[in-house]
């Protein structure tokens, strides 16, 4: 039996880590400037990961095919429950363990730091991403700059674009917003995001641009990200928000900054 | 501390004393592992029920026609629910814990009988109202088993969200009220009922385990208690504290002022404590398994101790640590991260303890001892994953994918059922008097253990391929459609692991019966229970109190007669923790 667990726990431990190393299903193809450090910190994390999960899977395969019951009369090797000894070899050990997680951790601060802490640059275009079951609707604040009030009670999903998230069009500021269903960014600008949602908590997740952050009604929370790929990229709900959440689902579309003025410019001719 | 007198109580007459409404906390825990068992056996089935609409959306089962995709997320909530609470926390805790720890510690019973049966029946009214969410109109909630408001706290949010959903949350106020209950005998008992000599250091690590998942209880479960009092007040008494101004399906909600992210952390100040709440125990059985079967002292019984106290304050500092992406101030995840990081050093040192348990062992592959291995090697497998998720720049990748969902379930989900089931395979003889067959027992760990990892190891590269969790289809997303074939591998691997469960069933049904007569001793263990009959009288000891003058573990001593020295023998040199 101790035999069967080693070649067990062997294959299973090289089997697993195969399909890492060999990224058979892998994070899909970054399209945004953070996506290359998140995999680069993903990889060390799953380099001292690998290591522990191997060492302790085949050491004890090996310690239970080596110390297995052979029969006979032999004792097997006395170790009292206390020794100063074995103090030593787990205060070395605790302190490894926590040198190896502080230092995993640390690296990959600076990541989250550029995701969270700092806001985003002035330059970026700004779009205000609204989540309600089960759609996802892209407002842009057009040429003031200014996003324009919303009421709940304005709120008419059916009538779609700008009545679907309840625009207040007695503000001024909201003559020239626009909504869209696919959201339309240029490459590499800055996309300042404000996320807001209408009735319970949704997320938006874009894997090709390694953002995710949840919408929570009542508030509007920023992300931003900087696309360096052209083309459509998924938006997946990415908290439960209810019976259709496996069908709110979204585009980003990354177009030149040329194709981007044009688009901006139709939508807006559209809204006059 | 001769204060036993005051709790033995006569032994019941009539069958309704004795194995219903009974006071014994054998027969309690008898009844909480019963519980546990038919709530296991509806949480795999419901799984199966989500695999199957998984990859076959339009399958036509037999009784229960198609599934809907509302229905895959009733079945998602209630799978949770029922596994958490009236599995993970119920079987190994209330149930071994009430069975074991008062003989183990040599005490007659709970610190509080009537408290204890009152406690039961409160769990099972609990699991009552959690089963009758499905017959409610509109059929058990959607939300899943983390409850998020504000799609928790309206009514009209989907189906399931009216009287399911007011189901689910008395069902788990139910819950949390026998759960306090249960914490505080189990910590007067641990604390006022041991036997003359049961130091606190020679306690096994069993008890250990129960009382720190106890203290735990206490503390995580008055909050979740008033989490649901608050969202039942929500939902039905117009109060807003979940709900901010708002709409559901155009209409205003006219509630307004609320937070969702105050659910999540009063949630998951439960929650995060909650996942040590279902392995501690696991832990402390483990420990004592492989001690037993490799005949060796278990490997630093003080770092062991130290290691599950430590998680047990760490474990109330980390709930941030799912709230990542959720909205809450990004700069406090750098505490939450530097806290999760931090409980792995004493997660780590159990492992060493357990792998250095066996070194030099004279291993016995019975069956409890291959669940407590195959504990060991699932803990490490789930817990590699956790650093991943522990940093927040790497939790926007990973956050709500199936990566998570592969790797709370191997930690979490399947090595707390190993430790579980090493338990019940352990404690089996000594409760009812008949040995489990062993060759069912192998045959089930091996489909168990394979099984398991089969189902879990692919939803981590699910994870890492963005494949988001609660999906009931994979129609709607392009990248999702190429990911089908591993959903199907894992659907049919799930298949075959729960049939390999109706081996357990099996076994235990024929055990029950038709099993070897098991002596008193039969595992040649040392502490205070297997000195007792088999299964022991109403009260224990037979009228007996024993004295306790060894550690727990003392297996192997040099120059000992046997190779084990039980711990109310005359004392050894070598005394473990003295």
């Amino acid at each position: 039996m101790g035999l069967v667990l080693l070649l067990f726990l062997v294959l299973l431990s090289v089997s697993s880590l195969y399909f890492f190393v060999a990224k058979t299903w892998w994070f899909q193809v970054g399209a945004s400037t953070a996506a290359a450090g998140l995999d680069h910190q993903f990889v060390n994390t799953g380099i001292a990961m690998g290591i522990a999960f191997l060492v302790a899977q085949i050491g004890l395969g090996i310690i239970l095919w080596k110390y297995r019951d052979k029969g006979g009369d032999s004792r097997a090797g006395y170790h009292p429950g206390h020794s100063w000894a074995d103090f030593w070899v787990i205060l070395g050990a605790a302190c490894l363990f926590m040198a190896l997680d502080i230092g995993v951790d640390l690296l990959g601060g600076h990541l989250w730091a550029a995701e969270r802490f700092r806001p985003a640059q002035a330059n970026a275009t700004v779009v205000e991403v609204n989540a309600m079951q089960f759609a996802w609707y892209f407002r842009y604040p057009g040429p003031d700059g200014k996003f324009g009030a919303t009421k709940p009670e304005l709120e008419d999903a059916s009538a779609g674009g700008e009545s679907a998230i309840g625009l207040d069009t007695r503000d001024p500021a909201s003559k020239d917003d626009f909504v869209s269903g696919v959201m339309y960014v240029p490459i590499d600008r800055e996309v300042d995001v404000i996320l807001r949602a209408h009735d319970v908590i949704h997320s938006f997740g874009v894997p090709a641009m390694r953002v995710k952050q949840d919408a929570v009604p009542g508030l509007a929370i920023h992300t931003h990200f900087t696309p360096t790929r052209l083309g459509d990229f998924d938006v997946v709900c990415s908290q439960l928000c209810g019976l259709g959440h496996y069908k709110m689902h979204g585009i980003v579309r990354v177009v030149t900054q040329d194709d981007f003025d044009k688009w901006q410019a139709a939508r807006e001719a559209d809204r006059q | 501390m001769d204060t036993h007198d005051s709790h033995a109580h006569a032994a019941p007459q009539g069958f309704i004393r004795r194995w219903i409404f009974s006071l014994d906390h054998k027969v309690i825990g008898m009844q909480y592992t019963t519980l546990g068992i038919v709530a296991v056996f509806v949480g795999m089935f419901l799984s199966l029920l989500m695999r199957i609409h998984l990859v076959w959306p339009g399958a036509v089962l037999p009784f229960l026609g198609e599934i809907k995709p509302e229905t895959y997320l009733q079945l998602v909530t209630m799978h949770g629910t029922i596994m958490v609470f009236f599995v993970l926390t119920t079987a190994p805790q209330a149930g071994f814990g009430n069975y074991a720890l008062p003989i183990q510690i040599g005490a007659p019973d709970m610190a509080f009988p009537v408290l204890n049966m009152l406690s039961f029946w409160t769990t099972f009214l609990a699991f009552v109202a959690a089963v009758a969410a499905f017959f409610a109109i509109g059929g058990a909630p959607l939300h899943g088993w983390t409850g998020y408001a504000p799609l928790s706290a309206l009514q009209s949010s989907g189906p399931g969200e009216g009287l399911g959903a007011d189901l689910w949350a008395i069902s788990i106020a139910l819950f949390c009220i026998g759960s306090l209950m249960g914490a505080l005998n189990f910590i007067t008992t641990t604390l006022d009922m041991r036997a003359k000599g049961m130091s606190l250091m020679r306690m096994p690590l069993t008890c250990w385990a129960w009382f720190l998942t106890a203290i735990l209880g206490l503390l995580a479960f008055g909050v979740l208690l008033a989490a649901c009092i608050i969202l039942l007040m929500d939902r039905n008494l117009g109060t807003s504290f979940f709900i901010p101004l708002g709409t559901i399906n155009g209409t205003v909600t006219g509630h307004n002022g609320g937070s969702p992210l105050l659910w999540q952390h009063l949630f998951w100040f439960f929650g995060h404590p909650e996942v040590y709440i279902a392995i501690l125990p696991s832990m402390g059985i483990v420990s004592q398994v492989l001690s037993v079967f490799s005949r060796k002292p278990v490997f630093s019984y003080k770092t062991i101790v130290y290691s599950m106290l430590t998680i047990v304050v760490l474990s109330f500092t980390v709930w941030g640590h799912h709230m990542f992406v959720s909205g809450m101030s990004p700069y406090s995840a750098y505490g939450f991260s530097i806290t999760t990081m931090a409980i792995t050093v004493p997660s780590a040192l159990l492992t060493f303890c357990w792998i250095a348990t066996l070194w030099r062992g004279k291993i016995r592959f019975t069956t409890p001892a291959l669940f407590g291995i195959g504990f060991v090697s699932l803990f490490v497998s789930g817990g590699v994953t956790g650093p991943f998720l522990a940093q927040p720049a790497l939790d926007i990748p990973l956050h709500d994918t199936y990566f998570v969902t592969g790797h709370f379930h191997l930690i979490m989900g399947v090595a707390s059922m190993f430790g579980i089931l090493a338990g019940f395979y352990y404690w089996f003889p000594k409760a009812v008097g008949r040995m489990m067959n062993e060759t069912m027992g192998k045959l089930h760990f091996w489909f168990t253990f394979v099984g398991a990892y089969a189902i879990f190891i692919p939803m981590h590269y699910l994870g890492l391929a963005g494949h988001p969790r609660r999906y009931s289809q994979l129609t709607e997303v392009g990248y999702l459609h190429d990911l089908i074939p591993v959903q199907k591998f894992i659907t049919i691997a799930a298949f075959v692991t729960l049939s390999g469960q109706l081996i357990f069933l099996g076994n235990l049904i024929w055990s029950l019966v038709k099993g070897k007569k098991a002596a008193d001793n039969p595992w040649e263990a040392t502490t205070v229970e297997w000195t007792t009959a088999t299964p022991p009288p109403h009260d224990n000891f037979g009228g007996l109190t024993p004295v306790v003058v060894n550690g727990p573990y003392e297996y192997s001593v040099p120059g000992a007669t046997r190779d084990y020295v039980m711990q109310t023998d005359p004392a050894v040199a070598h005394a473990t923790g003295d």
